[in-house]
């Protein structure tokens, strides 16, 4: 076994450390210095530190962020495997901007395992080698004489002649060490703790309320604060009603009003005065200019003077050609809707901005570039600020987390005192980003059995608008205050079309994009007119983003060729795929499923079966859905009763946290097409409540009744990279299901949320 | 205008007294803010999705539209910082309600944000059908659903955890049936098989 070259120095702090990073390019005096400015905390690059000491403590810096998917406890794992730990001797900080790594990014598109797994590996198995030199010098033996187990290094396979735990070998001395890319790592083969289903290790905090949320942070002399919106996307502030204003000032708790342009909020030292404030208050704004009619969408997405930019994205072949030269052709339009997060606590943050100083709690999924856009919004170097994760409720992407985050560091810095922000209800239903409606339509044409020319064509708004220090307008206060959002993006820059390239041989393949805008443009270019005018809501990442949806069209009209094909439509798949991987995946989900036998259904319903498949992003993870419904022949109502999900991500590190990805993926996936749409009128949101009730809309989502069985195989290759699960298999749900009601009733429904009404619309008479 | 009142129940077993500018406050403000309780949740503010359940004498409550003027005085009120049994520990609990043990046991959770409407809401309606049969998966389902016997409201996941809280639940009726508190779980070890066969220790 070869040795690691350890550089070491004197360092004048009681106990010593190991540290691991990357991109070290500061040399040892540099370290120093950032040390010294830290207040002796070691350089922000590091990655992962082995505590100097008595006991055996391991510590990783992860830039990446529980965000309730479980990757805390799978780096975790990956980390334990190579550094020969028990669990509960590896500690997390996450997501803080004065500890963590900042070239980490987003924790966002399944991207964690696949991208932060491999570097975690080889820091965690450099300090291990670093471990052994320390212990070979210690115990004046060769390395290859050495064992380590549960944090201790000792001579032997039993320690018989002594060993020391991780702390001991290091003691007070300080070592610095940069990751090293041929450095041994175990064998997958070897694997202990990798591979296995690890329980997670921040849950019983949870079940026990010992670990709260970014809700419970406490700061003295904290003020808490609600925002009180304006009346529409477009609205402008005119001026406050001054009765209700003094009946807000009379309200018992310090109640003050700020305001800064059309950003108005009510603080207290009481929350429930806030909240009543914020409710007493009345605030005159403009009528502001409409929006698209929601019922015009499907159209208005294809309208040109909608469209700023388009262009191919795919062109093999020729299209036109071969749809002239197939015996059929097909063409056909689908739509997906306005849907939310939902994320199932109001988002919350609490910020101190004083003395020219900024320290920000957020459930960001980014905490470096929400502190770049925070440095715009606040007017303060970035090194000012201090962002600092703290878990929330799930976010299954850009959510309301950033924008409370900088309203409450707006509001801060108005009034001088550290401010916690709690949004509403009607706060995240009417204000989170959404993810945009959609269009595609799709052309094909088959000669026999073969797909001989495909053709998809995706109309859709932005998938992508997160705050960064370019990209501060994004911020929601910074819209309210005046500032205009970042450029819609470039053709190419977003992910409006992930997913719509399909993985199946096509020799005639053609993908044109089409971005739509969301505000006014000025003419020629991708900036926003001023004053700014919303023409759509306002979107951004929502699981999967545009794979969602590019994959229910793809998907359903997949089944519209195989059927004018006379074909199958597993048939009809394999036909077109050559990857191995893909097969089995297909081959494997039809066969647990029962593909070919009949679904059995109660007197006044229809049933059947349907399949979905993708390849995540086009080369990543592959999945495969058969999912089961129930249609009630008279109200239109599909119940989706049973799911098989084969997924393969190459190597599992988690094999029950990959399960519980995939259920998520799979209740959602449901949830989205069947009952999920975002619904406005004007230039306001006006599904602002979970349920329809008395004078007001609702966003429903799944409910435990309706939730399907699911059953999931996973198909582990070890010796293959880990893909990403978090949303890899979200996008065969809305094909699976569509061919599914096809399959139970020879209806074609072309568009989401599958209800009643739209389904019973498409029913054969 | 105003109210002034003041809060007076047994909380998780302690009296406990608070003052109250506004009566008409959610009795979940008061929990949280005045009471230092971390458990209930801020969700919807209309019983929509359950986030913020306590029992108050026995009933599963939401508390986000319960006002305080509402609540008896010296009414029982439990929520999930004081289910576990604090015992002796250094503020790691001593033993884990059978809820709370069958949550960890099925991981029935993602980001847990949900998790205190579950437990709680499960806890008043197990704790009231104690001497019947353990609930089929179907009674789960509909109970949290908001409908079927000891139903308050819908109660929701946004992850899909969903058939691990059921399972969950199922699992902690059985043991509550034995009047189990803290069966003796065997397992305290972080790692266990994919099939589930038993407890796994990792060679570590």
């Amino acid at each position: 076994m070869s040795t690691t070259q350890i550089s070491r120095r004197r360092f004048l702090a009681a106990s010593g450390s190991l540290t691991v990073g990357f991109n070290l390019s500061v040399t040892l005096n540099g370290v120093a210095a950032a040390a010294t400015a830290a207040g002796g905390r070691l350089g922000v690059d590091s990655w992962i530190e082995v505590s100097g000491g008595d006991d055996t403590l391991v510590t990783i810096y992860a830039g990446k962020v529980e965000l309730g998917t479980g990757v805390r406890t799978a780096l975790t794992q990956i980390v334990a495997e190579e550094l020969a730990l028990a669990l509960d001797q590896v500690a997390y900080v996450q997501g803080d901007t004065d500890r963590t790594p900042g070239s980490q990014g987003y924790t966002a598109g399944s991207k964690t395992i696949q991208n932060e797994g491999p570097p975690l590996r080889l820091a965690a198995a450099t300090a291990f080698q670093g471990l052994l030199s320390l212990a070979a010098t210690q115990f004046g033996v060769a390395t290859s004489e050495l064992n380590a187990r549960r944090g201790r290094i000792g001579v032997g396979e039993h320690h018989r002649s002594g060993s020391r735990t991780y702390g001991q070998l290091i003691g007070s001395q300080n070592y610095q060490l940069a990751s090293n890319a041929s450095v041994p790592v175990k064998s997958s083969a070897d694997y202990s703790i990798v591979g296995k289903s690890v329980r997670r290790v921040d849950l019983p905090g949870r079940f026990t309320a010992k670990t709260g949320f970014v809700s419970e942070i406490k700061l003295p002399g904290m003020l808490h604060a609600r925002v009180v919106r304006p009346a529409g996307r477009n609205a402008s502030f005119i001026g406050f009603d001054a009765g209700s204003l003094a009946a807000v000032q009379s309200i018992p708790g310090g109640v003050q009003v700020v305001r800064q342009g059309n950003f108005v909020a009510v603080v207290a030292s009481d929350e429930y005065a806030a909240l009543v404030g914020a409710r007493t208050l009345r605030v005159n704004w403009s009528a502001g200019a409409a929006m698209i009619p929601q019922e015009l969408l499907p159209t208005a997405l294809q309208d040109p003077a909608n469209v700023y930019a388009s262009g191919n994205e795919i062109s093999v072949g020729n299209v036109d050609a071969a749809l002239a030269a197939s015996t059929a052709t097909l063409s056909a339009t689908y739509y997906t809707p306005f849907q939310m997060h939902a994320s199932l606590g109001a988002s919350c943050a609490v910020a101190d901005v004083s003395n020219q100083r900024a320290s920000v709690w957020s459930s960001t999924q980014g905490p470096y570039p929400l502190r770049g856009a925070l440095s715009v919004l606040l007017g303060l170097p970035e090194a000012s600020i201090r962002v600092i994760f703290v878990e929330g409720s799930g976010c299954y992407g850009h959510n309301g987390a950033d924008d409370a985050a900088a309203e409450a560091a707006l509001i801060s810095k108005l009034v001088g005192k550290p401010i916690r922000l709690q949004w509403t209800r009607a706060d995240e239903h009417g204000w989170e980003p959404l993810t945009p409606a959609m269009v595609h339509r799709m052309r094909g044409g088959v000669t026999g059995a073969s797909c001989m020319a495909w053709e998809h064509s995706v109309y859709s708004p932005s998938h992508n608008s997160r705050p960064s220090l370019g990209g501060a307008g994004n911020l929601l206060p910074m819209q309210h205050t005046g500032s205009a959002p970042a450029d819609a993006p470039a053709l190419g820059a977003n992910a409006q079309t992930r997913n719509a390239p399909v993985t199946y041989n096509f020799a005639n393949n053609r993908l044109i994009r089409n971005f739509v805008k969301s505000f006014n443009l000025v003419p020629g270019t991708r900036r926003a007119a001023l004053p700014v005018t919303w023409s759509l809501p306002r979107t951004s990442a929502l699981r999967s983003l545009g794979g969602f949806s590019n994959s229910f069209a793809n998907e359903s009209f997949m089944d519209e060729l195989a059927k004018k094909a006379n074909a199958d439509p597993l048939a009809f798949r394999l036909q077109h795929t050559t990857d191995a991987r893909a097969a089995e995946v297909m081959q494997a989900a039809a066969a647990k499923a029962g593909w070919g036998s009949a679904v059995s259904a109660p007197r006044g319903f229809a049933a059947g079966r349907g399949i979905g498949f993708l390849r995540y992003e086009t080369v990543e993870a592959y999945a495969a859905a058969v999912a089961e419904v129930l249609v009630n022949k008279k109200t239109g109502a599909v119940q989706v009763t049973r799911v098989v999900v084969v997924h393969d991500c190459g190597l599992i590190i988690n094999p029950d946290g990959l399960r519980s990805q995939i259920e998520g993926n799979v209740i959602q996936g449901v949830s989205r097409t069947l009952k999920e749409e975002v619904r406005y009128s004007g230039d306001r949101i006006t599904s602002l409540a979970w349920e329809d009730g008395p004078g007001e809309l609702g966003y429903p989502v799944l409910h435990f009744d309706e939730v399907p069985d699911i059953e999931i195989v996973l198909v582990n290759r070890p010796a293959e990279p880990a893909w990403g699960a978090g949303e890899a298999s979200i996008g065969c749900l809305p094909g699976a299901i569509a061919n599914a009601v096809f399959n139970a009733t020879g209806a074609r429904v072309r568009s989401l949320p599958m209800t009643p009404a739209v389904v019973k619309a498409a029913l054969p008479a | 205008m105003p109210r002034p009142t003041s809060l007076n129940i047994v909380l998780n077993g302690v009296a406990k007294s608070v003052p109250v500018a506004d009566g008409s406050e959610p009795l979940l403000f008061v929990l949280r803010n005045k009471l230092d309780q971390v458990g209930p949740k801020i969700g919807c503010g209309a019983e929509q999705c359950g986030v913020c359940t306590v029992l108050v004498n026995g009933r599963a409550v939401r508390s986000c539209s319960a006002e305080v003027q509402s609540i008896p005085g010296g009414a029982d009120v439990r929520t999930l910082d004081g289910l576990a049994d604090k015992g002796h520990g250094q503020g790691r609990p001593k033993r884990l309600h059978a809820l709370q043990r069958a949550f960890i046991d099925e991981q029935a959770a993602q980001c847990a944000f949900c998790s205190n409407g579950m437990i709680m809401s499960a806890l008043a309606w197990l704790e009231a059908r104690r001497d019947r049969d353990e609930p089929s998966d179907e009674e789960v389902k509909r109970f949290l659903s908001g409908k079927g016997p000891g139903a308050v409201a819908v109660t929701l996941c946004r992850c899909g955890a969903h058939l691990r809280i059921v399972r969950a639940i199922q699992r902690a009726a059985r043991d509550m049936r034995r009047g189990d508190f803290d069966h003796g779980r065997s397992d305290d070890g972080d790692c266990y098989d994919d099939d589930r066969s038993g407890p796994f220790k990792g060679r570590s």
